[in-house]
């Protein structure tokens, strides 16, 4: 809501300046926003009248005017405006003038004339962005007078930014209202008295549903110019408050509203048939709108119809063909309250807004609708003439305003700090809400225009905010009187997000909606979940999978010419089944294994690396990998990952497809682990270290290349008798020295017992179980 | 005696000019091996009157202990050298940097949400956490905000397939947090929340945490006390000023937003708050005549932008990483 400050003090006066005004408005919970001048810093300009107008002698296109300043002494001013003319109002920057932008005027000769001065445009000024000419002031304004003051131009234009629970301060009545409230000084509102009856015409209107339309006042208007020119402190009004003047009628019905706050409606008589009837659309009627959005419309829709067809959405915007036009010659005039049920949520169902239906969906004083309309009334009479006909005055039931109590010790215990009942009463007074006391308690029934005022904590809040939120303290901190839980075998995505920026990986926050075509270019099968309004074209869907986002960094930092990228990121990903939201680990790594440096021969990161990484992320629990084709990977080089033997996530090089999709250099590492596969660690239990020494024998075995080493070790470890402490590859070879499609596997055995030392015997035993174990399972051949 | 002390200087010149220890066992034995000078003296003891053997035994054995000591000296002087040698070459440019993997780091906003965190924990708030996307009940109508509420029009939803939406605000996890937990009740909760808008100042993801603590007596005079506290040790400075300002959210009443400033600074929105609305307390099942307590909705975001002079919200989420190591 913007308004004109001198407006408001027409209102309620009080001894503040603009800042210390728009700071008491702030503190009461009336944030203002904005603080615009109504014109930029200028002076030395003046009314002028242009008296005649020359040709100039040696310029075609300039003209020579003679101009009016009040003085007896004319200026010869030097113009080029096509608007010039003898009788017209101007703007006259006079000798000394300093315009907008630190231009000054003085006297300069213009091609042999001396000018004396500047006729200004609206533009010069910094009033508008209209350059077309001299600004043209309308009479009776005396030449000579101080431009500021004549188009009072030394204002403030105050922006609000009102919250939703304060619709009765979308008029100056109700800031005015507010700010007399807040400063203690009494507002002068409008007095509103019933306008004289000149003529005896009404119209019959029938409301269909009474909860819908509790209220409809309504009056007919005779005889009036619609021609009249709109009184110019009404226009500046208006559209200071930010609406574009439009003709007498109309500006009249936003005037009343941006002063009381009720929206009103203007019908030409002439258009409508017969009755007024509010009530609901009907299957298959159509309405067009002022603003030419055609409706099919539904059932749920409130309208505004004459016997014939519908005129308007009821509180929202009139139809295109029932308007006031120039030739208008009869008003219908509309002060309704409708039920914000009934309006909440249509406009944006609908797609656009207008200030009636922001009111009424907030809800309007339903007390207002003939004062609004006799305020109306009042002034259409005053400009454009015309006779007024009775008020029609029709009312179903009005929102019942409940009593509400309001306990002094509540308000303290809620509050935490002492209140006075006197204080609280105080109050009340200011704000004008009328309560009655009993004993330290109050019994407040809200007037007809707070919507908001429900419950006890709404009036509690009232009494903090008038007496004021500096005026509660800040009470000393207090602490939980007992200790949080610390559970020891849970490990938070905290915990591992610092261990993976220990292992050289940087964390990223990316995006959870992405492109629905990386997603398709990652897993054609995948079904992420639609956003029905992207914020942009390219982020349609919610990830689901963490892959989006890292080679989107990537490729930022690869532009970046950033040779080296290792980047993971944790957070949810969003699943269709279910609506599961998984919160996961994912990283990616691309170009060299080490930061460039002395002491390590350069080398592309790869598969081991990461998995390395992995597996210390995970200790102490056991990650294994076995192969598995995930569609975005290279089927050679990926696997999943199992954490304690459970599928916790997967690994592996980025499908040279995508690599060539995204075009990258190269392919990168990726991963992507659930982190509440990492999440829950066993608690350590301290065993006695063997005081016996360990017995190392080594096994080499050939085996076939398409045996994974893992299932060795698992086999291994199946058959493994106790006194094995751990077993380990040390060594994996291929060349021509073996047979064609077989590998050579070194598998370490520690072996120790914790009673005795074992004997050359036992170790020979353990090493020839497991040896036969391998023989058997693998078609090993023992080397 | 003259040749016996002839003998020993000329061995003592030997063993000096010896450069390594082959060469002084070479010199060596010219004097003490089988066939060496004083080896031979000695065997010759028994060629001299039996009157003189004593003396002239006693002083070939002088003169071998003197070489013998002598031999020694120059061998463990030998090893010295060759030792001194040895660390010589083996010297390293100690000023060479150390074999690195490289390191990584945090996210600036992660690292701003871990502080947070242990700051409400280290006043007893535990952290709770929930799903982003989320139904229309915890979004709103369980904060007081049903459909075609103007209130909904404050905040500009993501919708989902499934009549979802992407959650406006981290206060979903208070009532999914009340659903399961009965008061006293006192918990943070970080998180990613969506809006639709965008701009230097807005993402259309970013986050937000939410506080609530309700017991019997929490009062809006705490919620000051805490959050007071909280952005003093947040930003380790004293000059920080709060400000409460009337304002509105369906789920709080009275309502509140918080405005910072260092100094005598310009005033920054921080965070929107309040007492705990008696119908969300009353959805959730809890008496609000028994149990009171606030709410707070804060943007981290722009706490770390304060904290760590970062003047454009965007920068967060596009992953420079030559921007974010800078936080590592």
């Amino acid at each position: 809501m913007r308004f004109s400050e001198r407006w408001l003090r027409t209102l309620v006066d009080p001894p503040l300046d603009t800042t210390g005004l728009c700071d008491a408005l702030t503190m009461a919970g009336l944030e203002v926003e904005d603080v615009a001048a109504a014109a930029p810093p200028f002076s030395g300009v003046v009314v002028g009248r242009i008296e005649s107008v020359e040709k100039h002698p040696g310029a075609d296109r300039l003209r020579v005017c003679t101009v009016d300043v009040g003085d007896p002494q004319r200026l010869t001013i030097v113009c080029g405006a096509p608007n010039a003319a003898a009788g017209l109002l101007v703007a006259c920057a006079v000798d000394g003038a300093q315009l907008p932008g630190g231009l000054a005027i003085g006297r300069t000769n213009v091609r042999g004339v001396e000018s004396q001065g500047m006729l200004c445009s609206a533009r010069e000024l910094g009033l508008s962005e209209d350059a077309d000419g001299l600004l043209e002031l309308r009479a009776p304004l005396a030449p000579g007078r101080d431009l500021r003051q004549a188009l009072a131009l030394d204002d403030a234009l105050i922006s609000v930014k009102l919250t939703p629970n304060r619709p009765d301060c979308l008029s100056m009545a109700g800031i005015a209202r507010e700010v007399a409230a807040i400063t203690g000084v009494p507002a002068a509102l409008p007095a509103i008295a019933p306008v004289r009856i000149d003529s005896d015409a009404t119209r019959g209107v029938r409301i269909e549903d009474e909860d819908a339309c509790p209220r409809f006042a309504s009056r007919i208007i005779e005889d009036i110019d619609a021609r009249a020119p709109t009184p110019a402190w009404m226009k500046e009004r208006i559209e200071r408050s930010g609406i574009r003047s439009i003709s007498a009628v109309v500006d009249i019905t936003n005037y009343v509203m941006l002063e009381l706050g009720q929206p009103l409606h203007a019908y030409d008589a002439r258009l409508l048939a017969g009755d007024i009837v509010v009530r609901f659309a009907r299957d298959g009627e159509q309405l067009t709108l002022l603003n030419g959005q055609r409706l099919d419309l539904e059932p749920d829709l409130l309208l505004v119809c004459d016997s014939a067809k519908p005129l308007g959405l009821a509180g929202i915007m009139g139809g295109e063909h029932s308007g006031i036009a120039g030739d208008t010659t009869t008003v219908f005039l509309e002060g309704a309250f409708w039920n914000p049920a009934v309006i909440q949520g249509k406009m944006r169902r609908l797609g656009f807004a207008s200030d009636a239906g922001y009111r009424f969906e907030r809800g309007v004083d339903f007390a207002l609708g003939p004062a609004g309309v006799e305020r109306a009334t009042q002034l259409i009479v005053d400009v454009c003439g015309g006779r007024a006909g009775p008020l029609s005055d029709i009312t179903g039931p009005l929102p019942p305003r409940k009593a509400i109590l309001l306990r002094s010790e509540r308000a303290t215990r809620l509050l935490g700090v002492a209140l006075a009942p006197d204080t609280i009463a105080d109050v009340f007074r200011r704000l004008a809400l009328p309560f009655a006391r009993q004993g330290d308690d109050f019994i407040v029934t809200p007037p007809s225009y707070r919507f908001d005022l429900a419950i006890e904590e709404d009036l509690i809040e009232e009494v903090a905010r008038i007496h004021g939120y500096d005026a509660i303290p800040a009470a000393p901190g207090r602490h939980l009187q007992q200790m949080l839980p610390a559970p020891e075998r849970l490990r938070g995505v905290a915990q591992l997000r610092r261990h993976l920026a220990a292992l050289d990986w940087q964390e990223v926050i990316t995006f959870s909606f992405v492109a629905s075509g990386v997603e398709a270019a990652l897993d054609p099968a995948a079904k992420p979940l639609t956003v029905l309004n992207p914020i942009a074209a390219q982020l349609d869907v919610m990830r689901t999978t963490l892959v989006p986002g890292l080679v989107e960094v990537l490729q930022t930092n690869l532009k970046r010419k950033l040779p080296r990228i290792r980047i993971f990121e944790t957070g949810r990903v969003f699943l269709r089944e279910g609506i599961a939201q998984p919160v996961r680990i994912g990283g990616l790594a691309f170009g060299p294994a080490d930061p460039e440096q002395w002491g390590a021969a350069p080398r592309q990161v790869d598969f081991f690396d990461v998995k390395g990484d992995l597996e210390a992320l995970a200790a102490p629990l056991f990650l294994t990998t076995r192969s598995s084709l995930r569609p975005w990977l290279h089927p050679g080089r990926s696997a999943e990952v199992m954490i304690d033997r459970k599928l916790a996530g997967w690994i592996g090089e980025l499908h040279p497809r995508l690599v060539r999709h995204f075009d990258l250099p190269s392919a990168p590492i990726v991963f992507e682990l659930d982190a509440g596969a990492l999440s829950c660690l066993p608690l350590p239990h301290g065993h006695t270290a063997s005081r016996f020494p360990a017995v190392r024998r080594d096994i080499a075995i050939i085996v076939n290349e398409n045996i994974a080493v893992q299932d060795i070790l698992d086999a291994l470890d199946n058959v493994k008798p106790a006194a094995v402490e751990s077993l380990r590859i040390f060594d994996v070879y291929r060349g021509p020295e073996l047979p064609r499609g077989r590998k050579s596997v070194a598998i370490l055995v520690l072996m120790r017992d914790t009673q005795r030392t074992l004997t050359d015997e036992d170790s020979d035993a353990i090493v020839a179980l497991l040896r036969s174990t391998l023989q058997d399972r693998f078609d090993a051949t023992l080397r | 005696m003259d040749d016996l002390d002839r003998i020993v200087d000329n061995a003592l010149a030997d063993f000096a000019a010896c450069r390594d220890p082959a060469g002084l066992e070479n010199a060596k034995a010219k004097y003490l091996g089988k066939t060496g000078t004083l080896t031979t003296r000695l065997k010759g003891l028994g060629q001299l009157p039996q009157a003189e053997r004593a003396a002239a035994g006693a002083g070939i054995n002088a003169a071998k202990a003197k070489l013998e000591d002598a031999l020694a000296a120059r061998r463990e002087a030998l090893a010295e050298a060759k030792l001194a040698a040895q660390l010589g070459a083996d010297a390293l440019d100690v000023s060479l940097p150390g074999r690195g993997r490289g390191n990584g780091g945090l996210h600036p906003l992660t690292r701003t949400l871990e502080r947070i965190e242990a700051l409400f924990r280290s006043l007893g708030f535990d952290v709770a956490d929930g799903p982003e996307i989320e139904d229309d009940f915890h979004n709103f109508t369980a904060l007081n905000t049903p459909e075609n509420h103007p209130a909904r029009s404050m905040h500009d939803t993501f919708y989902v397939d499934g009549g979802m939406v992407l959650r406006t605000h981290t206060s979903p996890i208070q009532i999914r947090y009340m659903e399961t937990h009965t008061p006293p009740i006192r918990i943070i909760a970080p998180g990613r929340v969506y809006r639709v808008d965008s701009d230097a100042t807005h993402s259309p993801m970013f986050h937000q945490v939410e506080g609530l603590w309700i017991a019997d007596d929490v009062s809006f005079a705490d919620l000051k006390g805490v959050f007071s506290e909280f952005l003093r040790n947040f930003f380790e400075r004293d000059d920080v000023t709060l400000r409460f300002r009337p304002s509105f959210f369906p789920f709080t009443e009275p309502s509140a937003e918080i405005d910072m400033r260092f100094g005598d600074g310009g005033w920054l929105e921080v965070a929107g708050a309040g007492q705990v609305h008696p119908n969300v307390l009353r959805m959730m099942n809890i008496d609000p005549e028994r149990w009171q307590g606030f709410a707070f909705g804060m943007g981290p975001d722009r706490l770390a932008m304060l904290r760590y002079g970062v003047d454009d919200l965007r920068l967060f989420y596009e992953n420079d990483l030559r921007f974010l190591r800078q936080f590592a």
